[in-house]
């Protein structure tokens, strides 16, 4: 099957500072990938690098049979690459309609789908609903709990309607029944079709959610393969589980 | 309020300002009332940079300056009607707008504010060793006593000041409503998120430069004209800088109205202290203000006015989005459901 997302050989410095080496990945159309390792381990890079947030100097990045190389972070989110940040980033100053407003206005009418106002309007509000926070609609971001911000986050890569959905640590610092929570909303994304790499520490998580596990270490991939077995990988084990 | 209406009671108000003027029958109205304009013009200029955007532009005289030295340019090799030589001054101004935003598109907060502060070193430089339009002499021009049908050349000025402020409100709460303005808003916000929601946040950020720049030019150009006779330190003065800046921050810089009220408010009082204290007292008014509302109002008056209808958002909710939030999650929205625009 053609890949959605591949990434070859990919390599990136911070000076003298290797925070990637050689990173090859391949993501299937709707699959689920969990990309774990320990703090520092590159993974925040990694999503930095496919997003278009920083370059890569070595190596490629393909999306859906296009070279990424050299295209902007907006360019990659218009063909269906969009992100959550590890902190929430909200748009401070806009109601959290307008929010999800946002990439509908630059991505998806980018793409050629031309929509009314109200039609835009409606949208946004279905995606908010479909999180749970269209009654806080006319709300700023920072009147939002935790939870809800991520909620937000969600949303707004959701109105983008992307391919791939990458999730950087979306449940981090929450409880575990608001955990479920962020959990069921990208199954249920995933059911509607769209691809998710799922970045997080919560291993409870990450094994519910990933139909193929990818462990970073220092920069380097050291497994990639079904969960459990790479649970029992002893280099995993020895590096990120501590066991 | 749909746009062409918002303009024609933009022009109505306008001229019922200038049919009041001049029923008061006093020229010196409109030698003070043109320098209010001037700044309505400039400081919704830099706020469509400053306040949309979040990019403080500290070289506000010098788009002002290159307009005005533009005139100067033109005046020279082939005298023009003033509404051709705003056009000019526009297209100058907009055109450097155009190359500060290339060249400074990866500078952000304090390092664009300093590279906004060079460029108007650099080009006050270059106008003082420019001998064409006067360098460091100066340059007169001399201003026609009347001019018909309007009786005295001040009330012309004055006339095209106003069309201009109306004009750049206009454009302001133009880009404050469409795509355009929340692209901006998203730029002041987070730029790695407008990025990720699809945002390209350089090409807005030239579009913010040119279109300030372009305005702050075509306030800039009928200047000559008003003054007589231009130098650099009059044309690169730090009032205009200064001023620019502290209007829409007094007034509130979320909306196309901040700007307005703290240029009409702050240049009333200036005009007002020059007549009854001193010119010299201007910018310590400002001083005075700028520290006032800093502290007791950092959003503005907009926002001390927002914060007394209510605590709710800046953001727009459409017909749809009332209806269904109204009908759909009762009494679970913060505020009242319709407002002002981002």
């Amino acid at each position: 099957m053609t890949q959605l997302l591949e990434v070859d050989n990919l390599g990136k410095r911070f000076g003298g500072f290797v925070a990637l080496e050689n990173i090859s990945l391949a993501v299937r159309p709707g699959e689920c990938v969990g990309l774990i390792g320990p703090n520092g381990s590159g993974k925040s890079t990694l999503v930095n690098c496919i997003c278009g947030t920083l370059h890569n100097e070595a190596g490629s990045v393909h999306f859906d049979g296009h070279l990424l190389d050299g295209s902007t972070a907006h360019q990659r989110t218009r063909r269906g690459l969009a992100r959550t940040f590890q902190l929430p980033r909200p748009f401070a100053s806009l109601c959290l309609l307008d929010n999800v407003r946002i990439p509908l206005l630059y991505t998806v009418e980018a793409r050629g789908a031309r929509r009314s106002a109200p039609d835009i309007e409606a949208r946004c509000l279905d995606l908010l609903r479909e999180v749970g926070l269209e009654g806080k609609a006319l709300q700023l971001p920072r009147d939002l709990t935790q939870v809800e911000m991520r909620k937000l986050e969600l949303a707004r890569a959701m109105a983008a309607e992307p391919k791939l959905l990458i999730a950087d640590e979306s449940m981090a610092g929450l409880t575990h029944s608001e955990v479920e929570e962020i959990l069921g909303l990208l199954k249920r994304l995933n059911g509607q079709g769209v691809t998710i790499i799922l970045i997080e520490h919560i291993m409870s998580a990450v094994m519910s959610f990933s139909q193929r596990l990818v462990v970073l270490v220092s920069g380097r991939k050291i497994a990639d393969g079904e969960p459990n077995e790479v649970v029992r990988n002893p280099e995993v084990e020895r590096a990120y589980l501590g066991q | 309020m749909r746009s062409d209406r918002f303009l024609l009671i933009c022009l109505l108000v306008g001229g019922a300002v200038f049919a009041g003027a001049i029923a008061l029958g006093n020229d010196y109205y409109f030698f003070a009332g043109y320098v209010v304009l001037q700044y309505v013009v400039l400081s919704t200029a830099w706020n469509i940079l400053g306040g949309y955007c979040g990019y403080v532009n500290f070289g506000s005289a010098a788009f002002f300056a290159l307009g005005a030295y533009s005139t100067i340019a033109i005046h020279k090799l082939y005298p023009m009607p003033i509404p051709v030589l705003l056009i000019f001054g526009g297209v100058v101004s907009g055109v450097v707008g155009f190359a500060m935003g290339y060249l400074t598109l990866r500078l952000r907060g304090a390092f664009f504010a300093i590279a906004t502060l060079a460029l108007a070193v650099v080009l006050q430089t270059l106008i003082v060793n420019w001998d064409f339009v006067g360098g460091s002499r100066g340059a007169y021009i001399v201003r026609p006593e009347a001019i018909a049908p309007f009786g005295s050349y001040i009330r012309y000025l004055f006339l095209i000041m106003m069309l201009l402020a109306v004009g750049a409100i206009t454009v302001a709460r133009l880009i404050e409503r469409s795509r355009l303005g929340y692209g901006f808003a998203t730029i002041r916000d987070d730029e790695l998120a407008a990025e990720a929601s699809g945002v390209p946040t350089l090409r807005l950020k030239l579009i913010a430069t040119t279109i300030s720049g372009a305005l702050m030019g075509m306030a800039g150009a009928p200047f000559p004209y008003y003054i007589s006779f231009l130098q650099p330190s009059s044309a690169f003065s730090l009032d205009y800088a200064v001023n620019s800046i502290a209007m829409p921050l007094i007034g509130g810089t979320t909306s196309w109205v901040g700007p307005l009220i703290g240029a009409v408010l702050l240049g009333s009082l200036q005009q007002i202290a020059t007549v009854t204290i001193s010119s010299a007292v201007n910018l310590l008014i400002v001083g005075f203000l700028l520290v006032g509302f800093v502290m007791v109002a950092p959003n503005g008056i907009v926002g001390l006015f927002h914060k007394y209808i209510q605590h709710r958002p800046v953001g727009q909710v459409g017909q749809v989005g009332r209806r269904r939030i109204a009908a759909d999650a009762p009494g679970s929205v913060s505020g009242p459901v319709s407002g002002p625009a981002p």
